[in-house]
């Protein structure tokens, strides 16, 4: 890359979040309690961080759930105040943290626009003068003086992508906006962050999807617990990333507060039990989920499911779905729940989630953890989300009716 | 689309990024975006149904028929008062204005969670756009006020010019409640209800109903004038209706006495900008 000047630059960068114990709702429990020191969890966030990004880079942010990598984006954002150190950012920033932020349904497509790039920090002329470019970006022409409220999410989220693109900000923030929206869209996000790239326009993007880690950035950085693990090419930092989670597997996570009991990961594995990170679309799947059991349940239930980034759940099984009512959990005991599946799922990254119930009078949950791991199914992405059970036919040679 | 490529710019200048604040550092953004949210709202409540306005006006309209029929017709309670009935629609929309506007403002911040927790903006335009919300449909409001003043045969006076004299205390208090209680609000979730006992405690604690000199014991008059609200009232009454009846100065015994309320007054403005400055930058992270 050639040397230019910095766009961000951050600088010991420190946030910790004290999370009272008891939490004090009300000005009545103020009053009960007025000398009651509260206790506070103290989570050490963002433990000094430093980096500078390059003006017209396109660098990406990555990490594990938990590993401060929101909190770094929302810090840049000036979402949070950071408690030390300092970030400078050369122009105007806009961050896209989720799209579509503060669109009022009641509202036209106008109003809405107008409001949105005021709050990214234009004028309420330029947004007037940029809102023909920003719908024909959007290709919702037709739909000018709808309101909001009618159209469809696909519609809404073309809308609120545009907008960010319209809005012309130096550097731009991006948080996995490309979860949403089908996939001719994502081809046009895609087309968008070349172009913008090539632009020289700086862009941080934060994502979980190694590939377009590796697709489009200069550089990336990985964040663990806190700190700056490792900076610099995109294929060092997608490596070093799926090493640090295949240990977070084996180790279970760390800081899990569950006492009872505890997952130790989850994962897919072909039917010999070889653990995988990418399927081909049509494989026999085997989930597999270890829990250590510290104290002993009664009449348990475990569950396992499929979820995709943005939280629609594909498939969720568990052992009382399937008849199975083990009478408890004996503690220090270690348990393997292995699911075989054909899942007729397609391309995509799914997500692993558990849980662990106590049954009986009610309910009472031990542990939920809606991503103890991840993997790919590779396909084609243009044969949809799911394999459907179908037969085809053709009939041909047939007489046209005369006319 | 954009030139950025290719244009010779000079890189721009680095700023530091320290988080959210109240105001945000940028005025003409704060201001933008503060009228641009007030326009909308306002134009929500009035273009979103045919009767939008008619309906807006109802609500004074009617609570004031109400009123006016229970104490005017049955009781008597204003026959002593000249212009009862001007007088008490006039204080019931200034009333409302104050009451309607920090009801709204209580929950604004919460309500705003999703913008406040993923928008970079300076935070105080919240309270301050539902402030000016308010301030439009009192305005609106007033029009009708005028006209039923006119129609009723009050004589047209100078002092009526001073309207705006009036409303910049209002609108100023209004916006220091506002302030105070949309933060609080954040931290102590009964601020609601005991918001809306105190909000309608001032209803009655104010002169809307009656005037300060139907209290009778000079005493509690002065004691009853430290309400800032109070004040405005009164003084609405003396200049724009009734130019016989008290001055706030005089109804709240003289000069050193007067201050007090000017004291409350000035005591709850910066108390609110000050909490709400405090705590801009954390509501992010409470929420």
């Amino acid at each position: 890359m050639i040397q230019r000047h910095a766009a961000i630059e951050v600088e010991g960068l420190e946030k910790t979040f004290r999370v009272p114990k008891q939490h004090i709702h009300t000005i009545k429990e103020r009053a009960l309690h007025p000398f009651r020191r509260t206790e506070y969890d103290v989570y050490d966030v963002l433990r000094g961080v430093s980096f500078d990004i390059g003006s017209g880079e396109f660098f990406g942010i990555v990490g594990r759930n938990g590993s401060g990598k929101s909190t770094l984006l929302k810090c840049l954002a000036g979402i949070y105040k950071p408690d030390e150190g300092r970030i400078r950012v050369a122009g105007r920033l806009a961050p896209f943290i989720e799209l579509g932020v503060g669109f009022n349904p009641d509202l036209t497509a106008l109003d809405n626009v107008v409001l949105n790039a005021v709050m990214m920090g234009l004028s309420p002329k330029e947004a007037r003068d940029r809102f023909d470019a920003v719908m024909a970006f959007a290709e919702l022409e037709d739909f000018l003086d709808m309101k909001l409220k009618n159209y469809s999410s696909g519609m809404q989220v073309r809308l609120a992508f545009s907008v960010m693109v319209q809005v012309d900000a130096d550097v731009l923030l991006i948080d996995e906006v490309l979860a949403v929206g089908d996939a001719a869209f994502q081809q046009k996000c895609f087309d968008v962050f070349y172009r913008l790239r090539d632009e020289g326009r700086t862009i941080v993007l934060v994502t979980h999807q190694m590939p377009m880690i590796e697709q489009f950035s200069h550089r990336a950085l990985l964040l663990n617990d806190g700190v700056i693990d490792i900076i610099g090419d995109p294929g060092d930092v997608a490596r070093r990333y799926l090493d640090l989670n295949l240990a977070h597997i084996e180790t279970g996570p760390a800081g899990s507060r569950a006492t009872v009991a505890r997952p130790i990961g989850a994962w897919v594995s072909d039917t010999e039990g070889k653990r995988l990170d990418a399927v081909t679309a049509g494989e026999t799947l085997v989930l597999n989920l270890e829990v250590d059991v510290r104290e002993r349940v009664e009449s348990p239930d475990l569950g396992i499911w499929l979820q995709m980034r943005d939280g629609t759940r594909m498939f969720y099984t568990s052992t009382r779905r399937m008849g199975q009512r083990p009478e408890a959990f004996e503690a220090g005991e270690r348990v393997h729940l292995r699911v075989r599946a054909e899942t007729g799922l397609r391309a995509g990254l799914y997500f692993i989630g558990a849980v662990l119930k106590r049954t009986g009078g009610h309910d009472d949950t031990l542990f939920a953890e809606p991503h103890l791991g991840d993997f790919t199914i590779v396909g084609d992405a243009d044969y949809g989300l799911l394999e459907v059970e179908h037969d085809l036919e053709l009939e041909r040679g047939l007489e046209r009716a005369p006319q | 689309m954009s030139v950025h490529a290719g244009a010779v710019v000079p890189p721009p200048e680095p700023r530091e990024i320290r988080g959210p604040s109240a105001l945000g550092g940028d005025w003409r953004r704060f201001i933008h975006l503060t009228w641009l949210i007030a326009v909308t709202e306002f134009r929500l409540t009035y273009f979103g149904s045919v009767l939008g306005y008619l309906w807006s006006l109802m609500r004074p309209l009617l609570f004031f028929g109400v009123l006016y029929l229970v104490f005017a017709e049955i009781a008597n309670f204003g026959a002593k008062i000249p212009y009862y009935p001007v007088l008490l629609l006039t204080n019931i929309v200034l009333i409302s204005f104050f009451q309607e506007a920090t009801g709204a403002a209580v929950t604004a911040v919460v309500n705003r969670e999703n913008l406040v927790r993923k928008m970079h903006f300076p935070r105080m335009v919240i309270p301050l756009s539902i402030v000016l919300t308010s301030s439009m449909n009192l305005g609106l409001n007033l029009i009708a006020v005028f006209a039923f003043i006119l129609i009723y045969g009050v004589p047209v006076q100078a002092t009526w010019l001073l309207l705006p004299v009036l409303l910049l205390p209002l609108i100023m208090f209004t916006a220091g409640v506002s302030m105070l209680l949309s933060s609080l609000y954040v931290r102590f979730r009964d601020v609601q209800p005991i918001w809306s006992v105190i909000s309608q405690l001032l209803f009655y604690g104010s002169p809307v109903l009656y005037t300060v000199q139907s209290i009778g014991d000079p005493q509690l008059e002065h004691l009853y004038m430290f309400n800032p609200l109070a004040c405005i009232l009164t003084q609405a009454r003396q200049w724009i209706i009734d130019p016989s009846a008290p001055s706030w100065i005089d109804a709240a015994g003289g000069f050193p006495l007067a201050l007090v309320s000017v004291a409350i007054f000035v005591t709850l403005c910066v108390l609110g900008w000050w909490v709400f400055d405090r705590e801009a930058p954390r509501i992010a992270e409470l929420l």
